[in-house]
Parts: structure tokens; C-alpha cells; sequence
């Protein structure tokens, strides 16, 4: 018990919690906690929210063509629609509501300056085909975030046009095939880590190459004998994370580097954790040949429930010509995108592998990237790495005496902490329990699963825009769950109690697919 | 700095729970070669968001902002007017910072919106299944193309002249490597039915053919019956792919599901997204149910809790890379979920009704544009039934038409030359598109600026 500050009792946390009389009420709602139908259940085909001015009559020009028979799209008016949306946001976890340790992830603090600049209707509403002359600064945008990238990553040429991570896998991925191709090498193989993203194999695939793995040594790095010993004239690629999926820097990357050349191959590095070391570390000095660059994460554009991401890829000079179009270059003192009629007449250009996207790539995420890019600086952008490697061994050295760490004893982590669920093993309870628990402690969960090399992985990275009272939070709850699970493992075999939802049966979703509303029997939309 | 909460007490009191001496002991991994020891030089330092807010205004300004002029540019994109709600909504924190709904229990916000919107948009589409979004509407219709592939055992695919050249350079892209066959053709600007030459394509279909992709309206505007092409489709064993472009037109003329299409594949930008400069956009992407375990993406599907209680699940991931690696049916990992919502709530304020007037209001007010154009002399209307975009045959080169009245402070549209480089017989055409924010003046400007230039 505890008292607020004019000495009324107030409830102490850790005690039990009250019952709802009854159990039930009548709207399914819990206080603050609104259930919210479907929109296929509230609204109408006949319902508006937009007043648009009358249709002038004319004879019309569709063909014969009309669309007669009803669609099926239910509207609703205007305070409806805010209301229906907003009560669906209530139901979704953020990073504005709390730390969101998803490993791999990167979710750091969205700042708002990123969306006022990005709303700027010199960048909102200019579109993309209008004539150049007219979105010079358009250009010089994409021309000074481009600098920033390849001055960050010390690398000569960057591609902006990929629109995610996997997307710019792919055009690293391509580059690397084309260069080949270009000295008529046809080598067939891409070698993989064990640890690596799912996206990697995938886009290995997708290039047309065969996908060998590479194990992960006892140190959660890159087994570097194995890796040597199978480089050869067949292999095209090594596709490397640095940092690694464990949260580990790949110390003999240089070594990779030079055998991998040395062998006629060519190294792509997934970027996904340059979190990590901008600032610290140039990949280019790594020697790597491809990088992507997630804006979403190392550069706080917002994830928005699954996308839109951004993708830059920076490429070295070996690959700098087979480089995608459309890319901005300087002409004279203005700035010119080079689209592909003119790439065919000019010499530096004439190798590129081609378009990626119909248009120049995502815009508005560069201007939210250039924004924070901005605010943080050189100096700044530094401190992210460090403060981001502080926090996430801060966390590791905060819990490695209760959860199994299967990695601290070969030195620091970089900006995530990996975590097992041996410590689980008599209890019967996993990562995902664990991970359901932490749900009802007000926590989005870190990463489940993932890396693989790892069985039954907690993959926790709270980036640099966790205070440390945040962190010491999350720890304590961490500490709290696993000592509860372990002295009684009954009572958390079906967390979460206290969310939207408890555990939804993922299996039955998939053995027979309901992907959209379809109205009952007898009743129209 | 505004956005790194620890202090240094902070900092120092953690490197001694760590057990570090200092910072660069964490970064103990990095060979001496590669650790920079100072902030990348040549680079300015942190800046207050006064001065960053200045800067990139000043950058803003130097861009000739589509509402402040009589503008008709599309070709892809389409500037419409977005509700005030929209970008309210879109702007909620627990939306916009929000992950991957990997977390169902406390994603079910994200999720439900998915449903929604994967049932908008399947019905706007006319197909059974829709999934969460893709990129844009380029890379959806690559993957459409890989979809078929893999439904028919069949590697090649037949493409339209009336598809959007940049959405073919983006297929032949990605089919470069691959064993995938890819015919294209050239489009020429037949009077009345520019782009497309359904005949030939239908003549060119064969066994070996996996899909024909044909875009609808197509680039010019043409808007066409493609009945007889899904018969041709279907009797050879072959799919057909339909590509829109500007959705909004589904609210005036009959969707591809009706007309035979297998799969549909769209940009999304029309409804309830801006123009910015060409993203982010949104990829559509549905199809029949048959074929549902071979679309790539993300896809949101019902269940219940275990209470009971209905809830939404992201789905089928068993064809997706984090789970099948090197045999997914894609690499795609992140979508476009903050567009689709966007789509999703305008979509909502429209309504049916709403969709069908907003469609049909474009559409007279194309045909209004349309036929006070071809009144000028030496403009020819060479798309004669279209929804809100059609194509013009200038008697001079369009590019230079346009940049000349771009110097007017008049975005006229969208030459040919530029979309089909060196192709002479198209560097004539001009493609003007006309939505619900164009007003009688800014006819009134066109229609003299172009006379004035053409004069």
C-alpha cells in the first residue's frame, strides 16, 4: 500500500487486481477498451462522409462500358469513419505508447518534424513526371540525402529508387548478377549464413541463384573456415549481415571481403542493423560491394503496421555502373534525373541493370530520413550508435544472470541482446509464453524466434531513444515475468489475459482462409 | 539532442553495470582499420529543428507545387483530393508507429484495417481475395507476372503496348536472369483504340503462354472490353492480368473481375494518397480464391481467440520468406500498410455512393476537357472512349509543349516522348489526365496556353 499525495491509499503495483462484477457487461467493452465491428457491419453502400460538387451532364465516353452492378462499398459519414479508426488505433501497440524492443526491428522514436517536412506541399503535391525544371528541389533532396548515404557507408554511388530492405536486396542482388554477366561470368551460387534474414535466401532466389548456407560458429559469427573454404569460381556472392542477426559485429569481415574478391565473387551486406555503427563504422571500409540501407529503421522514418519502408542501396565503384535508373546527377548548375533514354546515350551509365519501380522511390520517406539525418548531424548520428549499443548491453548485462545469454561470454553486443529459453527447459514454457507475458506487463514483446541458429531466440533491441528509467523498466518486468514463470509455470501457459485479444489459433486462420467479409445469408452490404 | 534521452550520469552509471571502461570497449569487434575515432568529417552538426525545418522548407520551395496551378499530369499517378480525415487518421501514433502486426494480440487495430481493406479492395477489383498491399502498382504487376508462372508452369508472358512502359521496364528488370520469356510490343496511337492491339494479342497467344498483361484504362487513356481476351486467355490454359492504374475509374466502368481477369494488380495512390513525387505509393494485388496459396505478400485473415472472440491473424505465411527462405513465393517482407490504411479510411468517407459520383464527376469533366481541346487546330482526341485521361496528337513534339507551358505556370500533362524515348511515331502525343480539382479556369488556362504555343 502507498499513498497519492494528499494521503489517499493507492493501489501498490504487483497486487492483485479487482474482478468485474458480474464478469461480463453488456457492450463487451472494457472501460476505455472498445470493441469496434467491422466496417462491412456499420456502414452503408448508400452512406457518404465527402460533400463532392454535382456530376455536370454530358454525354459520356465509357464504351458502353459502365459499371452497373453494385460493388458492395460501405461508407460512412465523417464522424463515423473518425470514430471507427480511432477506436481500431486504440487496439494496436506503438512506439509512442512504449518501449518496442523488437529485435532486428530498429523501432526508435518517429519524430513529428519528419512528418510536418514530409506534408510540406513543395514535397506532398508535386508529382512524379512533371518537368524537371520544376522540382529542382525535389531533386536537390534526393541528391543531398544521397550524399549523406554514401558519405555515411563511405561508399561512391547509391541506388535510391528500392521502396524496402528485401527491395533493396534485390537490387544489390542484380547489380552483382549484372557486373557478372557483364565479364560473362556465370557463376551460379550465393552463400548465405545461417543467421541471415529470410530475405536474403529469398532474394538469392529470386536472382536466379542457388542458395548454399553457412553455419554460425560457437561465438554467433560467421564460421570463417567454412566460409573460405567454400568460395570458388561458382560462387557469385556472400550475402552477410553486419551487424549480425545476433547482435554481433562480424570481426573478420575484412578477411570475408578480401578471400570473397580474391575468389572473383562479390559481398553483399544486409543493412538492416547499420543502426549499430553510423557514425562508428563505414561499411565501405569493410570492403563490401552492396549495402541497403532500411530508412525505417537506422533513420526513424515510421513503420505505419508494415510499411511503406524505404530501401537505398550504396554500392562500391566495382559496381557503381550497373547501379539501377532513374538516379539525379548534377548538369550544370542544375540537377538532372537521368531516366533511361538518356542513360543509353551516355557512357557512364550504359551498364545499368535496368528500373526497379514505375516511378523515383519513396519520396516522402526521404524527406522524413533527411530530416532526422539533419537534426542529428555527424556528431549526433555518432551518438545514436553509441547510446544504441549502451542501451542494448545495458539490457544484456541487466539480465544475463537469469536468462540464458547464449553469446555474453565472448564479449559486448552491439545494439541488440540475444536471449535463449533454456532457463524455460523444466517448466515446459517457452519464448512465446515468456513473450505473451510480457503483453500483459504493457510491453510489445522483443523479437520471437529469430535468429535461427539459436533455439528458441529473444532477440531484444531498445535503440537509443530508450531512457534509461525505460530500460530499467523493461528489465525489471523481464526479471519479474521469468522468476514468476519459473516458480509457477501453470499460471502463464495461456498469457496474455489482459490484452484486446488472448491467444488467437493461428492454425485455424490457415487451414481454411477467411481473408475478407463476405455478409451473411439475406442481407446486402 | 532532442531525440537521445540518456544523460551522461546515465550513460556512466550503465557502463558500470556493463562493466565497461568506456563506450569504445563495447566496440571492442571492430577491426582498428575501420573504427572512426570522431564524427565523419565534412558533415554539418546537429541542427535545432527551427534551422532543419528552414532548410528543407527552402528546398520545398523551389518546386512548382501541383495545387497552385492548372495541372493536368498523370500517367500513373493521380492527383485527387484527399479528405482532411484521412491524414488525421493516418497520423494516430498507435497506427503510424506501429510494427509488422506480428504481436496479433495487441496488433489488432493494424489488423482489422487489413480485412477492410483487403475486402475493398477485392470488391473494387471485382476478385475474391485481395492481399495487405505490395510496393506499388509496378512491382505488383512483376510479381503477378512470377504468380502466373508458378500457377501454370508456364514461362512466358505476352504484354500490351497499352501498359505503362515504366511498369514493362520494371518486369523486364527483374526477368532478366531468369528463365522467364517476356513479349512486348510497341503501341501506336491507332485513333480510337491507342495502345492496345487486343486482336494480335489474342492471335499471339499459345500453349507456352503463362498470362497476357494488358492494362485497363491503358496508358492513353483507352478504356476497352476484355471479355473476348479472358475467353482467349482461358481456352489456351493461360492467365489474364489486368493492371490499373488510376482505381478511381472502377467506380464508373466495369472492374476486370467482370470482364474474366485472373489476377488484378493496381496502384493504389488515386484513393486517399498524395502525389509525393512518386512515393510511397501502394501495390493492389487480388485474385481468384483458387490461387490463393501462390499470391505473394501479406495476407490478414479471421480467427477467434481463445475466449472465443473474433480476431484477425496474419496468414498463409507458410508462403512468405521469413518461414520458406529460398522457396518463398516472394522476398517481399515490408508492404505499404500506412497507404493502405490511407486508402482504406478515404475509401470509407466515400462509400459506394461517394465512389460512384467522384467516378462519374472525373468523367465529365475529362469529356468537357476532352472535346474543348480537340476544337483547337491541329489537336486530334486520339482516345475516343476513356474515363479521365486521354490522349492528345499535337501537331509538333509534346515534350516541348509541355516545358513551354511549364513556363507558363501550366503542367499540361504528360508527353509521350518522355514516357517513349525515340519512339517517333508516339514523340507527337500528349496524355492529359483531368480529376474532381480541376476547376474552369484552369480549362480556361490550358485550352489558351496550348493555343498560344501551338499558334
Amino acid at each position: 500500500m502507498s499513498m497519492n499525495n494528499q494521503g489517499r491509499v493507492t493501489r501498490l503495483s504487483g497486487e492483485p487486481m479487482a474482478e468485474l462484477p458480474g464478469g461480463v457487461t453488456f457492450t463487451g467493452n472494457r472501460g476505455l477498451m472498445l470493441e469496434e465491428p467491422l466496417l462491412f457491419e456499420r456502414g452503408a453502400t448508400t452512406r457518404c462522409g465527402v460533400d463532392l460538387p454535382p456530376v455536370p451532364v454530358v454525354q459520356d465516353r465509357l464504351g458502353g462500358l459502365a459499371r452497373s452492378a453494385e460493388i458492395g462499398l460501405p461508407g460512412l459519414s465523417e464522424p463515423e469513419t473518425v470514430r471507427h479508426y480511432t477506436r481500431l488505433s486504440r487496439q494496436n501497440y506503438g512506439i509512442d505508447l512504449g518501449i518496442f524492443p523488437l529485435g532486428s526491428c530498429t523501432m526508435k522514436h518517429n519524430p513529428r518534424l519528419n512528418e510536418k517536412m514530409a506534408r510540406l506541399p513543395g514535397f506532398a503535391d508535386i508529382h512524379p513526371m512533371q518537368p524537371q525544371s520544376t522540382v529542382q528541389g525535389a531533386l536537390q533532396l534526393i541528391d543531398t540525402l544521397a550524399h549523406w548515404l554514401k558519405t555515411l557507408t563511405g561508399m561512391p554511388e547509391v541506388a535510391m529508387s528500392p521502396k524496402a530492405g528485401a527491395h533493396g536486396e534485390l537490387c544489390g542482388m542484380l547489380a552483382i548478377r549484372a557486373a557478372l554477366e557483364a565479364r560473362g561470368d556465370a557463376r551460379k551460387v550465393v552463400l548465405v549464413p545461417e543467421s541471415a534474414h529470410g530475405t536474403n535466401p529469398a532474394t538469392a532466389a529470386f536472382c536466379g541463384y542457388a542458395v548454399e548456407n553457412i553455419p554460425a560458429n560457437a561465438r554467433g559469427r560467421v564460421d570463417v573456415d567454412a566460409l573460405l573454404a567454400r568460395l570458388g569460381p561458382d560462387v557469385a556472392a556472400v550475402m552477410i549481415t553486419n551487424p549480425n542477426t545476433c547482435g554481433l559485429f562480424e570481426p573478420d569481415l575484412i578477411q570475408i571481403c578480401d578471400a570473397v574478391h580474391a575468389a572473383g565473387g562479390f559481398v553483399y551486406c544486409d543493412g538492416a542493423n547499420f543502426n549499430a555503427i553510423v557514425g562508428r563504422v563505414r561499411p565501405g571500409d569493410l570492403g563490401v560491394d552492396a549495402m541497403h540501407i532500411n530508412l525505417h529503421k537506422t533513420f526513424s522514418t515510421p513503420h505505419g503496421g508494415g510499411g511503406p519502408g524505404s530501401g537505398p542501396v550504396v554500392f562500391s565503384a566495382a559496381l557503381a555502373p550497373f547501379a539501377p535508373l532513374p538516379f539525379v546527377r548534377k548538369a550544370g548548375d542544375a540537377l538532372e534525373l537521368v531516366e533511361e533514354y538518356q542513360a543509353r546515350e551516355s557512357q557512364d551509365h550504359g551498364q545499368s541493370f535496368g528500373r526497379m519501380v514505375a516511378f523515383h522511390g519513396q519520396m516522402g520517406m526521404f524527406v522524413r530520413a533527411l530530416a532526422y539525418i539533419l537534426s542529428h548531424g555527424a556528431d549526433g548520428l555518432r551518438q545514436v550508435a553509441e547510446d544504441a549499443v549502451l542501451n542494448a548491453n545495458y539490457i544484456l548485462a541487466s539480465l544475463k544472470d537469469l536468462y540464458t545469454a547464449p553469446f555474453a561470454a565472448s564479449g559486448p553486443c552491439m545494439h541488440e541482446a540475444l536471449f535463449s529459453d533454456d532457463f524455460l527447459h523444466d517448466t515446459g514454457l517457452t519464448t512465446l509464453d515468456l513473450a505473451k507475458a510480457m503483453i500483459d506487463e504493457g510491453f510489445h514483446p522483443m523479437t520471437m524466434y529469430f535468429p535461427l541458429v539459436v533455439h528458441g531466440a529473444m532477440l531484444v533491441e531498445p535503440t537509443e531513444t530508450e531512457s534509461k528509467a525505460s530500460l530499467d523498466q523493461l528489465i525489471g518486468a523481464m526479471r519479474s515475468v521469468a522468476t514468476r514463470m519459473l516458480a509457477d509455470p501453470d499460471a502463464f501457459r495461456s498469457s496474455p489475459h489482459l490484452a484486446p485479444r488472448r491467444r488467437l489459433d493461428e492454425t485455424a486462420a490457415a487451414r481454411k482462409p477467411v481473408l475478407g467479409y463476405k455478409e451473411p445469408l439475406g442481407e446486402a452490404a | 539532442m532532442r531525440y537521445l534521452p540518456l544523460t551522461q550520469p546515465d550513460r556512466e552509471a550503465m557502463l558500470a553495470t556493463i562493466g565497461a571502461a568506456d563506450i569504445d570497449a563495447l566496440f571492442a569487434d571492430v577491426p582498428d582499420s575501420a573504427r572512426l575515432t570522431a564524427p565523419i568529417a565534412g558533415l554539418p552538426m546537429h541542427a535545432p529543428e527551427m534551422l532543419v525545418e528552414r532548410q528543407l522548407a527552402a528546398m520545398a520551395a523551389k518546386n512548382l507545387t501541383a495545387g497552385t496551378v492548372p495541372f493536368f499530369v498523370g500517367a500513373g499517378a493521380y492527383k485527387h483530393h484527399v479528405p482532411a480525415t484521412v491524414d488525421h487518421i493516418i497520423q494516430r501514433g498507435e497506427f503510424l508507429t506501429a510494427y509488422t502486426p506480428y504481436q496479433p494480440e495487441i496488433a489488432q487495430g493494424t489488423l482489422q484495417v487489413l480485412f477492410e481493406f483487403q475486402t475493398q479492395v477485392a470488391r473494387l477489383l471485382g476478385m475474391e481475395v485481395a492481399n495487405a498491399s505490395m510496393y506499388d502498382g509496378s512491382t505488383a504487376m512483376t510479381e503477378a507476372v512470377f504468380m502466373a508462372r508458378r500457377v501454370t508452369r508456364r514461362a512466358k508472358a505476352i504484354v500490351s503496348g497499352g501498359v505503362h512502359p515504366h511498369y514493362v521496364s520494371v518486369l523486364q528488370t527483374l526477368t532478366q536472369f531468369t528463365d522467364d520469356v517476356v513479349v512486348t510490343a510497341t503501341p501506336e496511337l491507332t485513333p480510337g483504340a491507342p495502345g492496345d492491339d487486343l486482336a494480335s494479342l489474342i492471335a499471339a497467344i499459345d500453349a507456352t503462354t503463362s498470362c497476357v498483361i494488358v492494362q485497363n484504362p491503358n496508358l492513353f487513356g483507352h478504356v476497352a472490353d476484355l471479355t473476348p481476351l479472358a475467353d482467349a486467355c482461358h481456352a489456351a490454359g493461360a492467365l489474364l492480368i489486368v493492371v490499373v492504374t488510376e482505381v478511381v475509374s472502377l467506380g464508373a466502368i466495369k472492374s476486370p473481375g467482370e470482364m474474366g481477369a485472373d489476377i488484378v494488380v493496381g496502384e493504389g495512390q488515386s484513393i486517399g494518397n498524395g502525389l509525393n513525387f512518386g512515393g510511397p505509393y501502394l501495390g493492389l494485388f487480388a485474385c481468384r480464391d483458387k490461387h490463393v496459396r501462390q499470391m505473394p505478400g501479406r495476407l490478414c485473415g479471421e480467427t477467434v481467440d481463445a475466449d472465443g472472440k473474433r480476431g484477425f491473424v496474419l496468414t498463409l505465411s507458410t508462403r512468405e520468406q521469413h518461414i520458406r527462405r529460398e522457396k518463398a513465393t516472394s522476398n517481399i517482407c515490408t508492404n505499404s500498410g500506412l497507404c493502405a490504411l490511407a486508402f482504406s479510411v478515404h475509401l470509407t468517407l466515400l462509400g459506394e455512393q461517394g465512389l460512384r459520383q467522384l467516378a462519374a464527376l472525373n468523367h465529365a469533366r475529362a469529356v468537357q476537357l476532352a472535346e474543348r481541346l480537340a476544337r483547337i487546330p491541329g489537336v486530334e482526341l486520339v482516345t475516343t472512349q476513356f474515363f479521365n485521361e486521354f490522349t492528345l496528337k499535337l501537331p509538333v513534339a509534346a515534350r516541348s509543349v509541355v516545358r513551354k507551358l511549364a513556363d507558363r505556370q501550366v503542367l499540361a500533362g504528360v508527353s509521350l516522348g518522355r514516357l517513349y524515348p525515340g519512339v517517333a511515331a508516339l514523340e507527337n502525343g500528349l496524355l492529359v489526365a483531368v480529376t474532381e480539382t480541376a476547376t474552369d479556369a484552369d480549362f480556361d488556362a490550358l485550352e489558351d496556353a496550348l493555343d498560344e504555343v501551338l499558334a
